[in-house]
């Protein structure tokens, strides 16, 4: 109402110009670095999943044979889905680990919430790889949590299997992930309405009702974001399995790093990469097609 | 301390308020009513029973929240159904139930609506029928129409009364607007810093205020402070006023005129009280007009007067007389 009645003075045209170079101005940088740094790559990504790959030559001819690779060597489709098995683990144990956590910092504590949700942070801010080493150690032949079982009597001889396993992976990604988590799940539960609990108990439902009537669907949004969050780049994963995964732990991501790193294939790893944003992308489109994108957003 | 030594009786099936400013405590007893809060000390019982220690989802009151706190997530049906869903009432008996009071709050054939997509007004009517559905011994309401523009709050004054009137349900209403609680109640308590100054019928509080504050905050009244002698008191800087009452002589009193019981005119005969004064402002209201008048001696004096047919309207500056009779007075001891 108030732009209306300020543009009456000045013809209308003007307005328009001189509101559109300011959004211009503030855009630019972060779409100049949109299209060089993301824009650009992915779509070299692309054609270059239609060439092939003669020893260290490329040659820029059109075909389908990367995708028809993916498709008729098992071993490929199968570490895409034993990596989106993965990815669903560690996210919901991440949630399962994190909800609780902002459940209680949100409704529960008055004071000094929002220094406890920073402290809840620590692990986030601690170098990626320190906290992988770190689990390498605990969980290593002559590590902690050996020594503590011999120590107890529980076990003889040290496990092997703790260390390189699938196991250690999701152990330390979910560590890495599941303080990020608590964050958008502390959001939306900070902006419901808390009358609405109130009147939902005034209503005849217990705590637990409450909790599964109202709170949970509202934070809903939230926890998606948290999904998102971790889901996808979790499935694309390939330094946490190289370092901790060993043999059984390697995850698609790693095949793909190998076609560009040591195979040095890269029209095949151009292909799987969109094989698996696809796979991503459309699962990402079902999650968020729950919600709605504008309730995702607003929760974040 | 929000609340001190409260103490009153809601009859069944009647339309009680909790009157008073913000922050007299009007809002804490209705969440000790609701459970939401318990008192320190005292007993409090809704229907016969000894609330202490029930959780506000034991308790047979519903609420109405001051922002209605709809669930945002259901749709009309789904919100209404709430407290039946809870209860685990059979689903044909939900349908039915909501129906009828769908009917009720004049919400029938919007049941799949969104709460985002009412009108306040509809929000309302949605709010009320949550409550109401689920048969609650007493509803409580919080302010419920605060957040309506006048007209829709002059609207829900009279649908409120008529669907109390239609459920029979009894109903605490917590406002601080004088007009909905005079309106709407069968009785009122008025509340002041955590206290309650008077309970009476509508009428009775109005007409006989039994203490200072609830003489000014219920209409607007001339407040004017004197000494006792002999059915009449002397006012500082007005002079000698008669009321009604009998006092103690020379103890401190105060006396309240309303404005519409002032008589302003050009002339005034047979008036206990008459003083001459000048017209300050004048405020046409189309039914009545508002006069804010100053007596000889400087004294100040608003004045309500109804404009029937062929009444001589005053302007600023004029020189007019006031009265008022002795009985259009109430007189109060310090």
């Amino acid at each position: 109402m108030k732009k209306e009645s300020g543009a009456k003075a000045i013809p209308l045209g003007l307005i328009r110009k001189r509101k559109r170079l300011p959004v211009l101005v503030n855009l630019t940088p972060s779409l100049v670095w949109y299209v060089l740094f993301f824009g650009i790559p992915v779509g070299l990504m692309f054609v270059y999943s239609f060439w092939k790959q003669v020893y260290v030559r490329i040659i820029p001819i059109f075909t389908l044979e990367n995708y028809v690779a993916f498709f008729t060597i098992p071993m490929y489709p199968l570490l895409l889905v034993k990596s989106l098995m993965m990815a669903v683990g560690v996210t919901l144990a991440s949630i399962a680990l994190a909800y609780p956590a902002a459940y209680y910092l949100a409704l529960r504590i008055k004071k000094h919430k929002y220094m406890l949700m920073l402290i809840l942070w620590g692990p986030f801010w601690t170098s990626y790889l320190l906290i992988v080493l770190a689990w390498k150690l605990i969980l290593g032949y002559n590590g902690a949590l050996n020594s503590l079982l011999i120590y107890l009597g529980l076990i003889k001889e040290p496990l092997t299997a703790l260390v390189y396993s699938p196991f250690a992976t999701i152990l330390a990604l979910v560590h890495i992930w599941a303080p990020w988590l608590a964050f958008p799940i502390f959001v939306s539960l900070e902006k419901m309405d808390k009358s609405l609990l109130e009147a939902a108990a005034d209503l005849g439902a217990t705590p637990r009702q409450a909790f599964l009537r109202v709170t949970l669907p509202l934070s809903m949004p939230g926890v998606l974001v948290a999904v998102l969050f971790v889901f996808i780049p979790v499935v694309g994963e390939f330094v946490t399995p190289s370092l901790i995964g060993g043999p059984g732990g390697i995850m698609f991501g790693n095949v793909i790093e190998n076609l560009f790193h040591r195979g040095t294939n890269w029209p095949m790893g151009s292909a799987f990469s969109f094989v698996m944003l696809v796979v991503v992308m459309v699962t990402a489109i079902l999650l968020i097609r729950r919600i709605g994108l504008q309730a995702l957003m607003e929760s974040l | 301390m929000a609340v001190d030594n409260i103490s009153f009786q809601v009859e069944k099936g009647s339309f009680f308020s909790l009157l008073g400013p913000s922050g007299c405590g009007k809002t804490t007893t209705l969440r000790m009513i609701a459970g939401f809060e318990e008192p320190t000390s005292g007993e409090l019982y809704v229907g016969g029973e000894l609330m202490s220690g029930v959780p506000p989802f034991r308790r047979p009151t519903n609420l109405i929240f001051q922002h209605l706190a709809l669930f945002p997530h259901m749709n009309v049906y789904e919100n209404i159904s709430f407290g039946l869903r809870m209860s685990k009432t059979p689903t044909d008996e939900i349908r039915k139930d909501v129906t009828e009071i769908l009917d009720v709050v004049h919400l029938s054939g919007l049941e799949k609506r969104r709460i985002k997509e009412l009108s306040g007004g509809q929000q309302q009517r949605v709010a009320i029928a949550r409550a109401l559905v689920n048969q609650p011994t007493v509803l409580l309401l919080d302010e419920p129409l605060g957040p309506l523009d006048l007209k829709l709050r002059e609207e829900m004054v009279v649908e409120l009364k008529r669907i109390q009137r239609e459920v029979g349900t009894t109903f605490v209403y917590v406002t601080h607007d004088q007009g909905e609680a005079l309106a709407m109640s069968n009785k009122i308590a008025v509340m002041n810093g955590g206290r309650i100054e008077q309970i009476g019928a509508a009428a009775e509080i109005y007409e006989r205020p039994s203490s200072p504050f609830v003489a000014s905050f219920i209409g607007r009244s001339n407040i004017m402070k004197g000494r006792y002698v002999d059915g009449e008191v002397f006012v500082d800087g007005l002079g000698r006023i008669k009321i009604s009452s009998e006092m103690d002589n020379g103890s401190s009193v105060l006396v309240s005129v309303k404005p519409e019981n002032i008589s302003l005119g050009r002339e005034l005969t047979e008036l206990d009280n008459t003083f001459k004064a000048t017209v300050r402002d004048a405020y046409f209201q189309g039914a009545n007009t508002s006069y804010k008048v100053e007596l000889e001696n400087g004294f100040a004096l608003s004045v309500l007067v109804q404009n029937v047919h062929g009444m001589e309207l005053f302007g600023q500056d004029e020189h007019v007389k006031v009265g008022w009779n002795r009985e259009g007075s109430v007189a109060m001891a310090l």
